[in-house]
C-alpha cells in the first residue's frame, strides 16, 4: 500500500497513542519506585517523580535477603533452560527424522496436553513431587518448569530441524556419521535462532514462575523472588514504592532480553504454529 | 543367514523393523519421554482420580471413595457459578478485545507506519512483563481515592463524576481484571497478526483495487480470508489462556468481595492450598480441564485450524 507522506504521520500518531497507554502502567510504576514513600501517594499522580531518589530500590534490595532469592531464581532459571534445550531438542529431533511405529500417537499425546493449561493439575503436581521429596527443592521445581515445557518446545523445534536442509546430514552419513553425529554437528549448529528462541523464552518463564514456586516451596533458603516480591507486597501493603522497587529489579532479565534480544523471541514467535 | 528367514515370515520381519527402528530413536525420545510422563501425564490422569475422592493430604493416609460427591457439591456450590460467570466473562471480553485491538495495531503498523519495529517492541512489552508485576502495577493504577486511574477519569477527562473505590464491589472490581487481561495480550495478538499480514502478497491488495474494492472491502475480502489460519490459531490459544486466568484475579482481588470475583483457577487453588480440599479443587480443576479440552476440540475440528503435522 502506497501512503503519502501526511497519512504516514497521521497513522505513526494514532499509533504512539497506542503505545502510550501500554507504556504509562509502566511509567507510573518507575516514577512510583523513584519516589520515596512518605505514608501517602502524590496526588495528583505524577509520571515524573518531584524529587527522584533511588532510597526505596536500595531498602528493597538490602531489606530482605533479595540477593538470595535473586540467586535463587537465577539457579532455576538456568537449570530450567538447560534441561529445557536438552530434553526438547533431542526428542524434536527424533520426531523431526526418526519414522517408528507409534509416532504418530506419540505426537498426539504431547499435542493434546497443549489444550490443557498445566495449572488445571496444579494438585495432583503437588502430589507427585511430594511423593518424590522434591519439595523445597530449586532443582526439583526446575525438573517440573522443564517437564511442563517439553511438549511445547519439542512442538516448536520439530518444526523448525524438519525445514532443515537434508543434503547437510546426506554428507554427514557418507562421511561414516551416524545419527548423533548429525544431531550434535549439523542439527543444533544450523537450529541456533530457533534455540535461542526457546532459551528466551523459557529462561523468562521460569523466572517468572509464581504457582508452581508459591506451593513447592516454603523454606525461605530457596524461596524464588517472584513469591518472595508477592510476600513482600503482602507485608507492605500500601508502600508501592518498595514494591515496584523490587519488582523493577525482579524485571531486569525481562527488560534486557527485550533490548538486545528482541529479534530472537519476535521471529521465533512467528514461525511456529500456524499453517495454511 | 537372515535374509531366507525374512523373506519368508514378513509379519515378524515388520516387527523386528519397528523395533530396530524404536531402538534407534529411544536415546533421542526416552529421557524427555519420562519427565513427561512423571511430572505432566501422569498428573493429569492422577488429578482425575483425585477429584473422585475425599483425599486426604496426609501423606500415606487411606482416601476415601467419594464417587460423584465433589461434583454433586460444585453443582450446589454458589461459588462455583460466580467462578464459571466470571471466567465466561473474561473469555468472551478479553479474547475478542487481544484480537480487535491486536488486528488494530497489526494493520496500521503494516501499512508504512513510521519506525515499525521501535512501536512494535512497545506493545510487546507487557507480554514479557511476569503477571505477578502487571498486577501489582494494576492494583496500584485501579486504587481508590486519587489513584492515576480515578485521578485521569474524574480530573483529566471528567467521564466519572467522583473517585471510585475499584475493588469494593463486583462490577467495578471486573474492570481492572478484563482490562489487565486485554492489555497484556495486545502484543503477542498483534505480533501473530503482523507475521500473517506480511504473508499476504501486494499484487492481491492492488488487482482488488483495479477492480474498485474500497479499503473496507478489500480487508473483509482479501485480508480475512488469507489470514483465516493465523486469525483461528490466535483465537484457539487465546481461548485456552483465557479459561485459565489466575494470577490477575489472585492478586487483583483474590475473589473479594465475598467470593464474587472468583475464577475457576483461583478458587481450585483457594479450596486446594487454602482449605486443603485436594478432592474438591481437583474436581473443579478436571470440571474446568474437561471444559477447555471440549472447546479447543471443537474449535480445531469444526473452524479447520490446523496444526502442523
Amino acid at each position: 500500500m502506497k501512503l503519502s507522506w501526511p497519512a504516514r504521520a497521521l497513522l505513526t500518531a494514532v499509533v504512539a497513542a497506542g503505545a502510550l497507554v501500554m507504556v504509562i502502567p509502566f511509567l507510573y510504576m518507575v516514577s512510583t519506585a523513584l519516589t520515596k514513600y512518605a505514608f501517602t501517594m502524590p496526588f495528583p499522580p505524577r509520571i515524573i517523580p518531584e524529587q527522584p531518589t533511588v532510597e526505596e530500590f536500595v531498602r528493597a534490595w538490602t531489606s530482605n535477603h533479595f540477593a538470595l532469592y535473586t540467586f535463587n531464581s537465577l539457579y532455576v532459571a538456568v537449570l530450567t533452560v538447560a534441561g529445557v534445550l536438552f530434553f526438547s531438542s533431542l526428542m524434536a529431533y527424533g520426531f523431526a527424522r526418526f519414522e517408528f511405529p507409534g509416532k504418530e500417537v506419540l505426537f498426539r499425546i504431547l499435542l493434546f496436553t497443549l489444550m490443557v493449561p498445566d495449572m488445571v493439575a496444579l494438585i495432583p503436581m503437588f502430589l507427585v513431587m511430594r511423593n518424590l521429596h522434591l519439595l523445597d527443592s530449586r532443582t526439583g521445581l526446575s525438573l517440573l518448569l522443564i517437564s511442563n515445557s517439553t511438549a511445547g518446545n519439542t512442538f516448536f523445534l520439530r518444526q523448525f530441524f524438519q525445514a532443515l536442509p537434508r543434503e547437510l546430514e546426506e554428507a554427514v552419513r557418507i562421511d561414516g556419521g551416524g545419527r548423533w553425529t548429525i544431531y550434535r554437528h549439523v542439527v543444533i549448529p544450523l537450529s541456533q535462532p530457533a534455540l535461542a528462541t526457546v532459551a528466551i523464552m523459557t529462561f523468562l518463564a521460569a523466572w517468572d514462575e509464581y504457582f508452581k514456586a508459591l506451593i513447592l516451596i516454603k523454606d525461605e533458603a530457596v524461596r524464588t523472588l517472584p513469591v518472595a516480591i508477592r510476600l513482600f507486597q503482602q507485608m507492605h501493603g500500601t508502600n508501592w514504592s518498595l514494591v515496584f522497587a523490587a519488582s523493577l529489579i525482579a524485571m531486569v532479565p525481562a527488560i534486557t532480553f527485550f533490548i538486545f534480544g528482541q529479534k530472537y523471541f519476535i521471529s521465533g514467535l512467528t514461525s511456529g504454529g500456524v499453517k495454511g | 543367514m537372515g535374509a531366507p528367514l525374512r523373506a519368508a515370515a514378513p509379519p515378524s520381519t515388520a516387527r523386528r523393523h519397528g523395533l530396530r527402528a524404536w531402538l534407534e530413536v529411544v536415546p533421542f525420545l526416552l529421557p524427555g519421554l519420562v519427565l513427561f510422563a512423571i511430572f505432566v501425564a501422569w498428573p493429569l490422569l492422577q488429578g482425575l482420580r483425585i477429584s473422585f475422592y475425599h483425599w486426604s493430604i496426609m501423606p500415606g493416609a487411606e482416601q476415601e471413595f467419594a464417587g460423584l460427591a465433589n461434583f454433586k457439591r460444585a453443582s450446589l456450590d454458589p461459588v462455583v457459578r460466580y467462578t464459571i460467570r466470571n471466567t465466561l466473562l473474561y473469555v468472551i471480553v478479553t479474547v475478542p478485545g487481544q484480537m480487535i485491538f491486536g488486528m488494530l495495531v497489526a494493520l496500521l503498523l503494516n501499512a508504512a507506519v513510521f519506525g515499525k519495529t521501535y512501536w512494535r517492541a512497545v506493545y510487546y512489552l507487557p507480554v514479557l512483563t511476569s503477571w505477578v508485576v502487571v498486577a501489582f502495577v494494576f492494583k496500584y493504577l485501579f486504587g481508590g481515592g486519587g489513584s492515576p486511574v480515578n485521578y485521569i477519569l474524574k480530573d483529566v477527562l471528567h467521564l466519572l463524576p467522583s473517585y471510585v473505590d475499584w475493588f469494593q464491589q463486583y462490577r467495578t472490581a471486573e474492570v481492572p481484571i478484563l482490562v489487565l487481561g486485554i492489555w497484556k495480550g495486545i502484543g503477542w495478538t498483534m505480533v501473530m497478526f503482523l507475521a500473517g499480514l506480511q504473508g499476504i502478497s501486494h499484487d492481491l491488495y492492488e488487482a482488488a483495487a483495479i477492480d474498485g474494492a474500497s479499503r473496507t472491502q478489500s480487508f473483509w475480502r482479501v485480508t480475512v480470508p488469507l489470514m483465516r489460519p493465523v486469525i483461528l490459531f490466535v483465537m484457539v490459544m487465546l481461548t485456552i489462556g483465557a479459561f485459565s486466568v489466575f494470577i490477575s484475579v489472585n492478586i487483583l482481588t483474590n475473589g473479594a468481595p465475598m467470593n464474587e470475583t472468583q475464577v475457576v483457577l483461583s478458587y481450585m487453588y483457594a479450596q486446594g492450598f487454602g482449605f486443603f480440599d485436594f478432592g474438591y479443587g481437583a474436581a473443579l480443576a478436571a470440571l474446568l480441564g474437561v471444559l477447555i479440552f471440549t472447546i479447543s476440540f471443537l474449535q480445531f475440528k469444526f473452524l479447520g485450524v490446523k496444526v502442523e503435522q
